[in-house]
């Protein structure tokens, strides 16, 4: 049951600096921590975060066991036309979400 | 002798007077919620609904709330939609006539699950329970919390609030003397704050995951070396139903972030 959020602005000028944020639920477990009987947990995390706007990369990131649960990451790009955007968070054990957020460049 | 006698239990008396004026509680205009003890970026996670993550927990809860058990009905098949919830969760824990006591929000869901869904109750501080009440909280954001207008419930807050007077653990203390005498102060550099409980189920930075109020009392109990009530003592509520109506009157924040 993976959720996302998702904040980009519904309206830009073409040339404005846009702010976008995301927030995906994730346990994100280390791989260091142990249970009570000294198996250690294995690691589930994210690993990788792209966004595209109309097709093209705009922002990408690798993800380490260093990041917090759900992680929160925000960039900006440059409003340059009308579209869609598109974030993929793929993770172990075959995480794989994606969502998209469309907004109009006038 | 006498004279030592007498000097040493006016000594006593005003000792015991001293400890009764520290006690006093805070008075309604000093309220303040725990948010405001917080840091700046902290607040503004908390107010912005795209960053705060107790709104993945709510977003969990909305699909929980339409999703049809095997047999029975789904949470949305009697109640509507969620936004129905409003005005619910600032009044909880409140008294449920079958069972003569008052229940928490967590424990009238699990009535719900039990009586009329016809499933198992939800564990305690389970991903699911939490998803549930944080969205059955969040219709009622911003709106005044009302817990304990209802007169049944005045004789389990009075044992309440006996409780959060009452001394415990290996440190030997009462909630009332950090939340009381000492909220303006720190403790191993946090802030105590005021206990109010506006937020919960809050999403506590520290536990990187939602959590019921129970688990953070919990936490206050293990803090000073007590042992902790278990999840469903009556204990436990009626110190939650007392902690509510101290706040009677301040806003909602579910879902809350705390550091």
């Amino acid at each position: 049951m993976a959720s996302a959020l998702i904040n980009v602005p519904a309206t830009a000028r073409r040339g404005d600096i846009i702010e976008i944020k995301t927030l995906m639920s994730h346990i994100m477990e280390t791989g260091f921590r142990h249970t009570v009987t000294g198996e250690v947990i294995p690691r589930n995390i994210i690993t990788n975060f792209t966004c595209r706007y109309n097709g093209d990369e705009v922002f990408r990131a690798d993800l380490f066991p260093a990041f917090s649960a759900n992680p929160f990451i925000s960039f900006f790009t440059v409003a340059t036309e009308s579209g869609k955007f598109e974030f993929q968070w793929i993770g172990d054990n075959g995480f794989q979400e994606t969502a998209s957020a469309s907004i109009t460049v006038t | 002798m006498r004279r030592l006698r007498n000097i040493s239990l006016s000594l006593l008396a005003a000792v015991a007077f001293t400890s009764l004026i520290e006690a006093a509680e805070i008075a309604p205009g000093e309220r303040r919620s725990g948010a405001s003890f917080m840091s700046v970026e902290t607040q503004a996670m908390q107010n912005d609904a795209t960053a705060n993550p107790g709104m993945l927990g709510v977003l969990d809860g909305e699909a929980l709330w339409t999703r049809k058990p095997v047999a029975g009905r789904a949470c949305a098949d009697c109640h509507g939609d969620a936004s129905s919830m409003r005005g619910v969760a600032v009044r909880y824990p409140a008294f449920d006539d079958k069972l003569n006591r008052p229940v928490d929000l967590e424990q009238r869901v699990n009535l719900c699950r039990v009586d009329h869904q016809q499933l198992p109750p939800l564990a305690d501080e389970s991903r699911d329970l939490l998803a549930l009440t944080a969205l059955i909280g969040r219709q009622s954001q911003g709106m005044p919390i009302e817990t304990g207008a209802d007169s049944r419930l005045q004789a389990f807050i009075d044992k309440g609030r006996d409780a959060f007077m009452r001394r415990q653990g290996q440190l030997n203390l009462a909630c009332t003397n950090c939340h009381d005498d000492n909220w303006d102060k720190r403790l191993a550099g946090s802030a105590i704050t005021q206990a109010h409980p506006t937020g919960y189920p809050v999403y506590r930075l520290e536990w990187q995951g939602l959590g019921s109020l129970k688990r953070r009392l919990r936490n206050c109990m293990i803090g000073v070396r007590a042992q902790p009530y278990s999840a469903d003592a009556p204990e436990m509520v009626e110190l939650e139903l007392y902690l509510m109506s101290r706040a009677r009157g301040m806003a909602s924040e579910t879902p809350a972030v705390r550091p």
